[in-house]
């Protein structure tokens, strides 16, 4: 049944909604090149009126392409667009809203510095004054259940809020359709069910979305049609209702989704150990570290589960070296006591750290791969930097390997660390660190927004790695990642860690207790409050 | 004395607001226009040269202004359209503007200029003690006014004021809404230039009837100065240059008096003056915030 749904093709499968009327938004076989980069191969697409369509693929599919070019963004190389059946030319931005087609995007297009209604008066056509535009405002975000103040400055409201401000932004164009960029990937899960509730609402009245997303959970929940690409071509259509979480996948993917193999290992000595790590919040945001117990033996992957913003970055922080604790005993690696230590004598003892962020923290966006990867190793005695200069040839050749061995997706050879997708970046931070067969490894958030291909090849070599004879620690909130790699589990809560336990013997019941303050009464076992 | 001191403070404050203001509508487009120095003095040596040749000071104006203008096209091609590092250009147009006007005003010194006539209304000018101040200025004093006013106006009322704001806070944004990023960077550019330009005549025109090397002597970079400690805002600008016109003419009747403070403290006396009170009065940090552009100083490439 697998092999029958990925054989598929575009066209094959017609889903009849409307009573075959004309798309609302049809593009025929659009091409778009960057360079020799072909992004966009003979796409073709239909939306119909009303109809919440899904366009699904990997990173770097070319997704995000297409819908620039259908929003007059960019312009195709060839190919044509129908709005209503009639051939139409974007050529920009202005003349897609003029068409009806509105569009929220995944990095925000909102101005910080300026209020609510000031943002939203740069997206609507000259005319309107401040006073009446502020009223409607007010009007339509409540009307739809995304309240809103039309003075409001952007930089002060949260990520959820600031989405908020862009859908009442297309709102108020009246929109016949909506390119939806990644909606959910920035909102809490109560966030986006109230999305979703107004996406189907705005479905019920006529607005055609077009929905991109990877999270195919709520493409199956809220999709009536989704578009599959999958390396610059379209390669499937389907009704996700009729899908499973599963058939979605291999389509996106082309082929099975490597299970994650894992095979029973056998604990060796501890070779991370921290004892007691206590450590006083930074800022009024922060969290304190209180008394962390931890070891992880060679051979074994332990997992750190936890709703964020309870103490996880602060203990990233005090393992890593990036923040150094009062006494060596506190982090002790391969034996070596070095919690006063900084971050360049750890990674010598063998240690390897992922940070949570990608771009800014785990790589530098200005720079090139080869020089991002001389950035973790410059201090490690690998031979990349000595006597004062740097080896690029084999900084290129560590990049040439990561590329090989994740298939890190990428135009040049050795671009700059920003022009890469966020899934495709990932692939690339985890992969410098893990090439270098840490003893030591701990990551933050392995796979997050990264594709189920990429997260299976991440996993796959955390688990190898681990089998290896190296200790691995994840700390990641995605809990289907925590029982596919981990060994261990213990869980964070504000700032105290639970003791762990073998994977079999959790439940995610157990776990969701510890994440809602249980794991401070366990802690260590031996302190109350 | 009162009367004349006030009178001097005017004159110092006026080239100063009028390249401050240009400049601060260019840095809230985002752009970081080093070259202030370079355009003003470009516009003191044409304005001079016109002025003297022509014998009409309005003409010795506008060839200032032009000049400033022209200059500024320079650094608009070679930042926006060639997306050259600001800094760099902006500290090139200056040394550039300094050497040219120094080359083309070479026969010019030493000539006596033609002093920019002040206003004179028969009944209001006589009024004592405040005719001459009000009503007794040249034309361009009551233009740096006007200039303050429409620039506020114009930045917190209008639409294109917003489009240049939103274009200085994010780039990126304002291209993916269709706004025409590089566009909008020229034309307040050339505002910029025509300001400092502006700015320059008036050195040589009204301030001092004369042209001498390098006569700016640093007041582009004051004007520069004054743009960030108002916090890109028009109203403290008038603030901070008329702070800094009154110390330095205050300064310099003091000089003379003996008070046993060395001369070098006085001379320093303006600029701690201006940097401490514009400090002072833009203590909302959050406020500051949203009135710094985020992109100043930042290339733009649009992706296509």
């Amino acid at each position: 049944m697998g092999a029958g749904a990925a054989e598929r093709t575009h066209g094959s499968v017609q889903r009849i909604r409307t009573g075959g009327g004309v798309p609302l938004l049809e593009a025929r076989h659009i091409v778009k090149r960057f360079g020799d980069n072909v992004a966009n191969d003979d796409v073709s697409l239909r939306v119909m009126p009303g109809e919440i369509h899904a366009l699904l693929g990997e990173n770097g599919a070319g997704k995000s392409t297409l819908v620039k070019i259908l929003y007059g963004a960019l312009q195709p190389n060839a190919g044509e667009v129908l709005w209503k059946g009639q051939p139409v030319t974007i050529a920009s931005p202005a003349a897609a809203r003029a068409l009806g087609i509105g569009m929220v995007f995944q990095h925000f297009s909102l101005f910080e510095a300026l209020t609510v209604a000031e943002n939203i008066a740069l997206a609507l056509p000259k005319g309107s004054d401040m006073k009446s535009l502020s009223a409607r405002i007010e009007t339509v975000s409540a009307d739809y259940g995304l309240p809103l103040k039309a003075t409001s400055r952007v930089a002060d409201l949260s990520v959820g809020e600031r989405q908020r401000v862009e859908i009442v932004r297309c709102l108020l164009q009246n929109p016949e359709l909506i390119i939806m960029d990644e909606p959910t990937s920035v909102l809490t899960p109560q966030e986006a069910d109230q999305l979703f509730v107004t996406l189907k609402r705005l479905a019920d009245e006529g607005c055609a979305i077009l929905y991109i997303s990877h999270r195919l959970e709520e493409v199956r929940a809220i999709c009536h049609h989704a578009t599959i690409m999958r390396r610059a071509k379209v390669v499937a259509e389907t009704d996700p209702t009729t899908e499973t979480v599963g058939t979605l996948a291999r389509l996106m993917v082309g082929s099975e989704i490597g299970e994650v193999t894992r095979s029973k290992g056998t604990p060796g000595a501890p070779r991370l150990i921290l004892k007691a790590l206590s450590l006083p919040a930074t800022s009024a945001f922060g969290v304190p570290l209180h008394a962390i117990d931890l070891s992880v033996a060679g051979g074994e992957i332990v997992a750190i589960a936890g709703v964020a913003g309870n103490g996880q970055s602060e203990l990233f922080d005090a393992i890593s070296g990036e923040r150094e604790a009062p006494q060596d005993g506190m982090v002790t690696i391969d034996g070596q006591p070095v919690g006063a230590h900084g971050v360049n004598v750890r990674r010598r003892l063998g240690a390897a750290f992922v940070p949570e962020e990608r771009l800014g923290h785990g790589a530098v966006p200005g720079l090139k791969l080869s020089e991002n990867v001389v950035l973790t190793r410059h201090g490690t005695g690998e031979g990349i930097a000595s006597g004062g200069f740097t080896r690029f040839g084999l900084a290129g050749k560590i990049v040439e390997a990561v590329t090989h061995r994740f298939d890190v997706r990428k135009g040049p050879p050795d671009p700059e660390a920003r022009s890469l997708s966020g899934g495709n970046l990932q692939k690339f931070v985890v992969g410098r660190e893990v090439d270098r067969t840490p003893g030591v490894l701990v990551v933050a958030q392995p796979t997050w927004g990264v594709d189920a291909g990429a997260a299976a090849v991440i996993r796959q070599a955390l688990v190898d790695l681990a089998r290896a004879g190296s200790a691995v620690l994840v700390i990641s909130q995605d809990l289907d990642e925590i029982f596919e790699v981990a060994d261990r589990i213990a869980v964070i809560s504000r700032g105290h860690l639970s003791a762990p336990k073998p994977a079999e013997a959790m439940s995610r019941e157990e776990i969701g207790l510890l994440m809602a303050g249980g794991a401070e009464k366990t802690a260590g076992g031996a302190h109350a409050h | 004395m009162l009367e004349a001191i006030i009178l001097t403070v005017i004159t110092a404050a006026t080239p100063l607001l009028l390249a401050a203001i240009g400049e601060l509508v260019v840095e809230r487009s985002g752009v970081l226009n080093l070259g202030v120095e370079g355009m003003m003095v470009m516009g003191a040596v044409a304005g001079f040269a016109i002025t003297v040749s022509t014998g009409s000071p309005l003409l010795g104006i506008v060839a200032g202004l032009v000049a400033g203008l022209a200059v500024s096209l320079i650094f608009g091609f070679v930042t926006l359209t060639l997306v050259a590092n600001q800094v760099a250009s902006g500290l090139a147009l200056t040394l550039f503007g300094l050497g040219l006007s120094g080359l083309l005003g070479e026969g010019f010194v030493g000539t006596p200029g033609i002093k920019l006539p002040s206003l004179s209304i028969p009944g209001l000018t006589d009024i004592p003690y405040v005719g001459r101040i009000l009503f007794g200025q040249d034309i361009l004093v009551y233009v740096s006014f006007a200039l303050v006013l429409a620039v506020s106006w114009f930045l917190f009322r209008t639409r294109g004021g917003l489009v240049l704001r939103a274009v200085g806070d994010n780039h990126v944004s304002a291209h993916a809404l269709g706004y025409k990023v590089i566009r909008v960077r020229y034309l307040a550019v050339m505002f910029g230039g025509a300001c400092a330009g502006l700015g320059g005549a008036y050195l040589s025109i009204a301030y001092t009837p004369l042209w001498v090397e390098n006569m700016t002597a640093g007041r582009g970079w004051i004007a520069l100065a004054l743009v960030v400690f108002s916090s890109w805002l028009p109203s403290r600008l008038v603030i901070g240059a008329y702070l800094f016109g009154a110390v330095t003419i205050l300064q310099l009747h003091a000089q003379p008096l003996g008070l046993g403070v060395p001369s070098q403290f006085l001379s320093m006396l303006p600029y701690l003056a201006t940097v401490v009170v514009l400090v002072a009065i833009s203590g909302n940090r959050r406020a500051t915030r949203f009135n710094t552009p985020a992109c100043l100083g930042a290339p733009f490439v649009p992706d296509r």
